[in-house]
């Protein structure tokens, strides 16, 4: 049996689209959405529910219904769609959901994107008032965008059969949407909704593009596009939502908004059903009853929950032969998976006293004005008694709100509030008005009265559903006022009403009304809940848009890059660059791999690319003065020519950074930091420099990309690079520790520094970075006979946690003094202030049961640490709590040392070398012995060579 | 997102800023003088009011100025921004 009419609604009848719904083939129209198509099948259950497995059906035409959920699974699996909103196309497979879906395992294929847009007035919604405003707007001369989420314009307009001035209203649209489109500077984005609105006019809107054309969707395009819209003023003519009324069973498939069918009907030429009973508290159900009747719905019976109907709409009815109930209700219904009868009583009375047989019943409560984006942009709502629901409750200086999103119902005077909109926000933003836009005039036979307030029919509160997509009843919410909760945004939290995809559009206010009777408290005196975006379901993949894969997060790469990836480097992420982290050779996993990187390196020669190292250019009069204030060691009497190692503390004086700096020249300095901190450590700079010291003559540049570096290691580093650098003298009298020079290296001019960060005879190689392959090819080849070996990341630890050189990030937190690293030496004495001196002499600093960096070697040379790993003090653990007296930075295998250590913070550890500590690994307690932080060549012999 | 008005750039997104906390705790002229409660008083302590608030913003991804700003704490609405070494505009919250 079909239910679609003959003739009517926007639908192509000649074009067939083929689809299945969970495992049947159906045809439909374009024009349809999945959930249009599905009722003109008759079919009304799309899934079950969350919690109970009861059926459910389609409350609602739009996107604010609670229930249709479902999953398409072609072209590409897409979860918590809904199905009055999945516009159908030939070939969509999709099933009902459960209140859950599923993400698919495989990529989607689809591309996403994002647009900043800048307009004078944004109208959000293109019903009645957002045209009115759109067009006054733009016929003022301001650029205007015009967003609606629908795929055509129209609004409320497109569910009912209205004639405008004499005419369908889809020509009066036509015309205002022509006139839009043919006005320079307007934009007018359909399948588009505004999901967020924030300050300062900026305005978040999802546009699906290709969503709807399903295969044929050209690969090319973006499917969604996430528009960045910034206005100066705003227009929300948003409309109002139907708002049902809480009965016993009031879930089953077949029960929906009056409104809805009425939309189903104009709109899809759909009917709902055969046989309907109308439940109503306003005067709007009874144009769905009407229409429907006259379209072959057999309209059994219309309950008026008030006492008296509407004289004009009853005599309507009369005169159609169907039957209206004034003080009556529907208090329950009968049915499974779909609904089969009507319970009706009398508003007042417990029990019903007629069962009228039905598969439809149509259920129309009030309306609530659709206020998320007005809320969102912080404006206050106003509860109003009359309509039973918030209405926008202030004004706000670039928010104005038009349309039924007032509360206003008739539709004259909602175009009116449009153009005073449209020409108010046109004016704010500093245009004059244009020629005045015609209000339409209806031929609706709908009055605008509103109707009685009316939440819930009293009957069995546990089947009463008010939140029919979390399965949260009626007794759900006596259950929350009865624990003693009284603000609405406790009980949404208590019972998680409006916490689904709906955000509790067709219930929120409900709960809202019941929680106020149950207080008996006025409404008007509660506080609703906040509205937050997005006002629909957003996708991530559309929130990510481009920024996916590579495009993730930038990625930085080191001018010899390509060398290590020919050369099979597997790669560490350190910030956004990607560091060689070691190169196995044929087999080698991590381990062997590093342990024959060190062993070369501490034997013969190893080399690694350093260019991640941050570097900044210091510069300026004062740069040595500015210098001395960052680091806790004395840099002005740096002689040019020469390089030391600072280390730079916070005001707290808690370590920061480390690195050497270099004496470029009387006035300039070259600073480097860890790999991680370089532009944190520029921003430390420039904020001393901007807002403490501003008449210092110094200015900070970073120069990290210019320069390739190249650290050359071990005690044949200084025939490679002699043999490179024919023109330097590399002897040790000539060219010693701490200290650079300029040569030239494989034929380029470099920058060679004389300093080790693994106890080596090393020296570092900075050319321009232009040169950075050439120059590590070059080094290579020279080295070739040494067997020079390249290194990573995890040998360059190795190699320094062995001379105990702590890695700033690694051994230090934000709790860690120079101190308590024991450098001691690196604190100037004679310097009268830098930043973090005054922090060294509070007493908390001057603890002797401070967190200290020390060696541990494990008693069993073959046991290696877990990084992270606690540090007790006796063999056994006590009960709880125990004493925890630090933990494990760094633990590798030693080649040089031939066994397993680590370095560790625990308290007083200066005090406890020698002493035996317990780290429990899993269910074991590993005894280590506590040792000095340097672990190998103590004395420093190889630095030289 | 929020636009904030740089006294150097004009209005930019918020996303363009860093925020550096209070503004007018200078560093004090003699740190070795104070006690290690004034000291703390310094690197420990700031006001928080609910209401406006003088504090130091960044023009990060912009013109990379220091700049101060009267922010409502309640509100977020941004009262006045001056340059640094300016005194604090009068502001009516
Ligand atoms: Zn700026």
């Amino acid at each position: 049996m079909t239910f679609r009419t003959p003739t009517g609604g926007s639908i192509d009848r000649n074009t067939l689209l083929h689809f299945t719904f969970n495992g049947r083939p159906y045809t439909g129209h374009p024009g349809d959405t999945l959930a249009s198509a599905l009722l003109a099948h008759g079919v009304h259950q799309i899934g079950s529910s969350v919690k109970l497995g009861r059926p459910r059906g389609i409350v609602a035409a739009g996107s604010e219904d609670p229930t249709s959920l479902v999953q398409v699974e072609a072209p590409f699996s897409e979860p918590m769609l809904l199905a009055t909103t999945v516009e159908l196309y030939d070939g969509l497979v999709a099933r009902g959901l459960a209140g859950q879906g599923r993400l698919s395992p495989e990529p989607d294929p689809a591309r996403y994107d994002a647009k900043h847009e800048h307009c004078d007035v944004l109208v959000v919604g293109a019903g009645p008032a957002g045209l009115v405003a759109a067009l006054t707007a733009a016929r003022s001369g301001a650029r205007v965008v015009l967003v609606d989420e629908q795929n055509q314009a129209g609004g409320a307009l497109l569910g009912v059969d209205e004639y405008l001035d004499d005419r369908p209203s889809a020509e009066w649209v036509a015309d205002v949407v022509a006139e839009l489109k043919s006005t320079p500077g307007v934009l007018v984005l359909e399948r588009t909704t505004a999901f967020g609105m924030y300050q300062d006019g900026f305005v978040l809107a999802l546009q699906k593009r290709t969503d709807h054309l399903g295969f044929a969707a050209p690969a090319s395009v973006a499917r969604q596009r996430v528009w960045r819209i910034r206005t100066r003023q705003t227009v929300l003519a948003t409309g109002a939502h139907e708002r049902p009324v809480a009965f016993a069973d009031n879930d089953r498939p077949g029960i929906m908004l009056a409104s809805s069918a009425r939309t189903f009907l104009h709109r899809y030429g759909v009917l709902p059903g055969s046989r309907a009973v109308v439940f109503t508290t306003d005067d709007s159900a009874y144009c769905a009853a009407i229409d429907l009747a006259e379209s072959g719905v057999d309209i059994a019976l219309v309950t008026d929950a008030r006492p008296e109907p509407p004289a004009r709409l009853a005599a309507e009815c009369a005169a159609r032969g169907i039957e209206v109930r004034a003080g009556h209700v529907v208090a329950g219904t009968d049915g499974d998976r779909r609904v089969t009868g009507a319970r009706i009583a009398p508003l007042a009375a417990t029990s019903p006293d007629l069962t009228v047989d039905c598969d439809t019943v149509l259920v129309s409560g009030g309306w609530n004005p659709v206020v998320s984006l007005f809320s969102q942009a912080r404006g206050k709502l106003r509860y109003d008694a009359e309509l039973g629901a918030f209405v926008p409750g202030e004004e706000l200086p670039t928010v104005r709100v038009a349309g039924s999103a007032t509360g206003e119902l008739d539709l004259g005077a909602c175009a009116r509030q449009g153009r005073d909109a449209g020409a108010q926000a046109a004016a704010a933003a500093g245009f004059t008005p244009g020629g005045q836009v015609p209000l339409p005039v209806s031929d609706s036979r709908c009055t605008a009265r509103s109707g009685l307030v009316l939440w819930r029919v009293p009957g069995d509160d546990d089947a009463s559903f008010v939140d029919l997509q979390r399965d949260s009843t009626v007794a759900d919410v006596l259950r929350a006022t009865g624990a003693g909760l009284r603000s609405l945004e406790h009980v949404k939290r208590y019972t998680t009403i409006g916490t689904a995809h709906d955000q509790g559009k067709t219930s929120g206010m409900i709960a809202a009304g019941i929680v106020a009777e149950e207080l008996g408290v006025e409404l008007a005196e509660q506080r609703p809940t906040t509205f937050r975006p997005p006002f629909t379901s957003v996708s991530f993949a559309a929130l990510a848009g481009r920024d996916r894969g590579e495009l993730h997060d930038p990625v930085r790469v080191t001018s010899i890059h390509p060398w290590h990836v020919a050369h099979g480097a597997l790669f560490e992420d350190v910030g956004q660059w990607k560091r060689p982290w070691y190169y196995p050779r044929d087999g080698e996993d991590l381990h062997t791999a590093v342990l024959r990187e060190c062993k070369a390196t501490r034997e013969s020669v190893g080399m690694m690319d350093g260019s991640t190292l941050g570097k900044i250019d210091v510069q300026g009069r004062d740069a040595g003065k500015f210098l001395d204030m960052l680091y806790t060691n004395m840099m002005s009497t740096l002689k040019v020519g020469r390089i030391r190692y600072g280390v730079m503390c916070g005001v707290d004086g808690m370590v920061i950074d480390d690195g050497t700096v270099i004496r470029v020249g009387e006035e300039r300095y070259l600073v480097t930091t860890t790999t991680g901190n370089a532009a944190k450590i520029l921003d430390w700079m420039e904020e001393w420099l901007q807002t403490e010291w501003p008449h210092l003559d110094v200015h900070c540049t970073s120069v990290t990309e210019h320069w390739a570096t190249i650290p050359l290691v071990g005690p044949r580093s200084r025939d490679v690079l002699a043999a490179v650098a024919p023109s330097l003298d590399v002897s040790n009298e000539a060219f010693e520790f701490m200290t650079w020079r300029e040569a030239e290296v494989a034929g380029v001019p470099a920058r060679v520094c004389r300093i080790s960060f693994s106890g080596e005879l090393a020296y570092e190689i900075n050319v321009t970075a232009w040169h950075g392959i050439a120059v590590w090819e070059a080094l290579m080849a020279a080295g070739e006979k040494y067997g020079i070996t390249p290194y990573g990341t995890e040998t360059m630890h190795v190699l320094r946690a062995e001379k105990g050189y702590p890695i700033i990030g690694q051994e230090t937190d934000a709790t860690v003094t120079p101190q308590d690293l024991g450098m001691s030496w690196a604190v100037s004495k004679k310097k009268p202030d830098f930043i973090g001196k005054r922090s060294f002499a509070r007493a908390e600093n001057n603890r002797t049961d401070r967190k200290q960096l020390v060696g541990l070697l494990p008693v069993d040379p073959a046991v290696l640490l877990p990084e992270g790993s606690q540090i007790v003090e006796t063999d056994r653990l006590p009960e709880p709590p125990v004493r925890m007296l630090g933990h494990v930075t760094s633990s590798y295998p030693s080649a040089a040392l031939g066994r397993t250590f680590a370095l560790a913070l625990v308290r007083s550890g200066h005090e406890r070398i020698g002493e035996t500590l317990y780290v429990p690994v899993e269910d074991s307690l590993v005894p280590v012995t506590v040792t000095e932080s340097v672990l190998y060549d103590k004395e420093g012999a190889r630095r030289d060579g | 997102m929020q636009l904030i008005p740089c006294p150097w750039c004009g209005p930019r997104e918020e996303a363009e800023f860093h925020y550096g906390g209070q503004a007018h705790v200078a560093y004090p002229e003699d740190p070795a003088a104070l006690t290690d409660e004034q000291w703390a008083q310094y690197v420990f302590f700031r006001e928080n009011p609910s209401g406006p608030f003088a504090e130091r913003w960044s023009h990060h991804a912009g013109c990379r100025r220091w700049f101060n700003a009267v922010r409502d704490t309640r509100t977020h609405d941004l009262l006045a921004v001056y340059r640094v070494g300016e005194p604090m505009p009068e502001v009516t919250a």
